[in-house]
């Protein structure tokens, strides 16, 4: 059940977007990054509190399916909100 | 000459400050003590090794040459003593390493059982990756298994232990699981979850002795005299914030170790985060611990701002939340939901704040929603907890209305109405206030 999208939006999502990290709710756990078909470290981009925003991600949602805390979902953004990762950070 | 930081533990506080000061101080020297040969890993994630849903390797986030990158040092040994005076923390094998800044984050460790029997071979917890090595082996020829303790470990071990065919007997003190965070529908919710796997479960039985044979166990006995044949007895009646090292060094202490909101101690180079924390309040001066994977990180992250740099941030510990799954069932623990003391658990277990059993006189509002079963603590003006299992779109909206404290009478009053259409006035609302807020 999701109360808060239309069938319409749920679409365009699928179609346009990345998967996005609720970070508040990880324990780097792994089991996202475990199950990503071509091996993107999606529990990295978690820490940073980063989308998944990768040319490689088939936004299969095996890793919004897998966590076990439901802290992954799919959202239309713009990849350009969204700077390189600080060099000195994990 | 390079300001050196010592850190005391190689959990997540530990390495979301030394990040943090990384990102601060280009030239430090950072240091990471820790007797936990396995480094930083995830805690949580040995449930879901436990439970077969993970392989070990899957459970360590970040690669040794990454640490090696961003220059953080591991020592692994333990830490024996702090010279406050000195600016020194000597090692167990005599080594000495001075600093200028201290991060004492050593987390917090189960609580041993204290009934006969309890040092025969076969009873375990499940606090760190040696247990889990340790429950697996032995799962591997257990036929039967007793569980004794309350929270999220208790369970985490009891459907490990499922995963892996062991029978499985969990043993409660009173009439129901965690009864000071969950409703009696929760309860029950998870202890049905729990039946459909074929754990056992007895209510009102506590544990007198652990009947050992060859120094094995062999059985449990209770206080009313029944003898439950086993092979594995596994204990998770909470944890102890693991302060010596700090008490030896004179830092004030309660729980945890005493912290302002800056997690700074009473000595002004010293910092604590994680379990070890005991952070006060900057208006009550109450402390409270946490033993939260996230809080931990951010209070991580703020010691380590605060270590590095003149000005400092305060630690706003908004509204504790915990996202779990216990019999199956996701569900969301967040604010103030429950009160007074569980009978299966001592004190604090892991995945839990104290500040979640301080609901004191909220009112409740109960429902189930579709796939999600419901439950807020409402105060005067503002939604103060939420518990949310199942379905988790709703906890979404909810956590950021609790953390804000979001004021809205209107809503709490809507709310209490007898068949309030709970998810459409907090969509509501929600929306409504994130235009407002933007």
């Amino acid at each position: 059940m999701d109360w808060f999208r239309s069938d319409r939006e749920k679409q365009t999502v699928l179609a346009t977007a990345c998967v996005v990290p609720e970070p508040s709710r990880c324990v780097q756990c792994g089991i996202c990054s475990f199950h990503c078909p071509v091996e993107i470290d999606v529990r990295r981009h978690v820490w940073r509190g980063e989308p998944v925003i990768d040319s490689h991600c088939l936004t299969c949602g095996e890793c919004v399916k897998r966590c076990p805390r439901g802290l992954l979902r799919f959202e239309a953004i713009s990849a350009t909100r969204f700077e390189r990762p600080d060099s000195r950070a994990l | 000459m390079a300001r050196r930081y010592v850190l005391i533990g190689t959990g997540p506080a530990s390495i979301s400050a030394a990040e943090t000061i990384r990102s601060l101080d280009a030239d430090a020297s950072i240091v990471a003590v820790g007797a936990e040969r396995y480094g930083y890993y995830s805690r949580p994630g040995l449930a879901y090794f436990l439970a077969k849903e993970i392989d070990e390797r899957g459970l360590f986030p970040v690669a040794r040459h990454e640490f090696a990158r961003l220059r953080i040092e591991f020592v692994n040994e333990r830490a024996s003593r702090i010279d406050p005076a000195a600016h020194v923390v000597t090692l167990e094998d005599g080594r000495q390493l001075p600093y200028d800044r201290l991060l004492i984050a050593t987390g917090s460790w189960a609580i041993p059982v204290d009934v006969p029997g309890a040092d025969l071979d076969g009873v375990t917890k499940l606090d760190d990756m040696h247990d889990a090595h340790d429950l697996i082996r032995r799962s591997g020829k257990a036929k039967a298994a007793v569980v004794v303790g309350g929270g999220i470990t208790a369970l985490e071990i009891v459907e490990g232990l499922c995963a892996r065919k062991v029978t499985v007997h969990y043993l409660m003190r009173k009439d129901r699981f965690w009864g000071n965070v969950l409703s009696e529908s929760e309860s029950s919710i998870v202890e049905e979850g729990l039946r459909a796997r074929g754990v056992r479960i007895h209510h009102f039985t506590e544990f007198a002795q652990v009947v050992g044979r060859d120094g094995k166990v062999a059985a449990v006995q209770t206080r009313d005299g029944e003898t439950i044949p086993c092979d594995l007895v596994a204990v998770a009646i909470g944890v102890l914030p693991q302060k010596a090292l700090a008490e030896a060094a004179g830092l004030p202490c309660g729980r945890g170790v005493l912290v302002d909101e800056h997690l700074r101690t009473s000595d002004p180079d010293i910092f604590a985060a994680g379990d070890i924390a005991e952070v006060a309040d900057p208006v009550t001066g109450r402390g409270t611990v946490e033993v939260l994977w996230n809080s931990a990180v951010v209070k991580g992250r703020v010691a380590g701002h605060n270590m590095a740099s003149e000005h400092v941030i305060a630690y706003d510990p908004g509204a504790p939340l915990n996202v779990t799954r216990l019999a199956g069932f996701k569900i969301t623990i967040m604010g103030t939901v429950g009160t007074g003391k569980d009978s299966d658990v001592q004190g604090i277990v892991r995945g839990d704040s104290e500040t979640w059993r301080e609901s004191g006189d909220a009112s409740v509002v109960e429902t189930q929603i579709g796939d999600a079963h419901v439950r807020l603590a409402l105060g005067e003006r503002t939604i103060v907890g939420a518990v949310v299992m199942g379905d988790q779109a709703l906890s979404f909206p909810l956590q950021e209305l609790i953390a804000a404290r979001a004021d809205a009478p209107g809503l709490v009053a809507d709310l209490k109405a007898p068949g309030a259409p709970v998810a459409e006035l907090i969509e509501r609302f929600w929306r409504d206030w994130k235009v407002s807020s933007a």
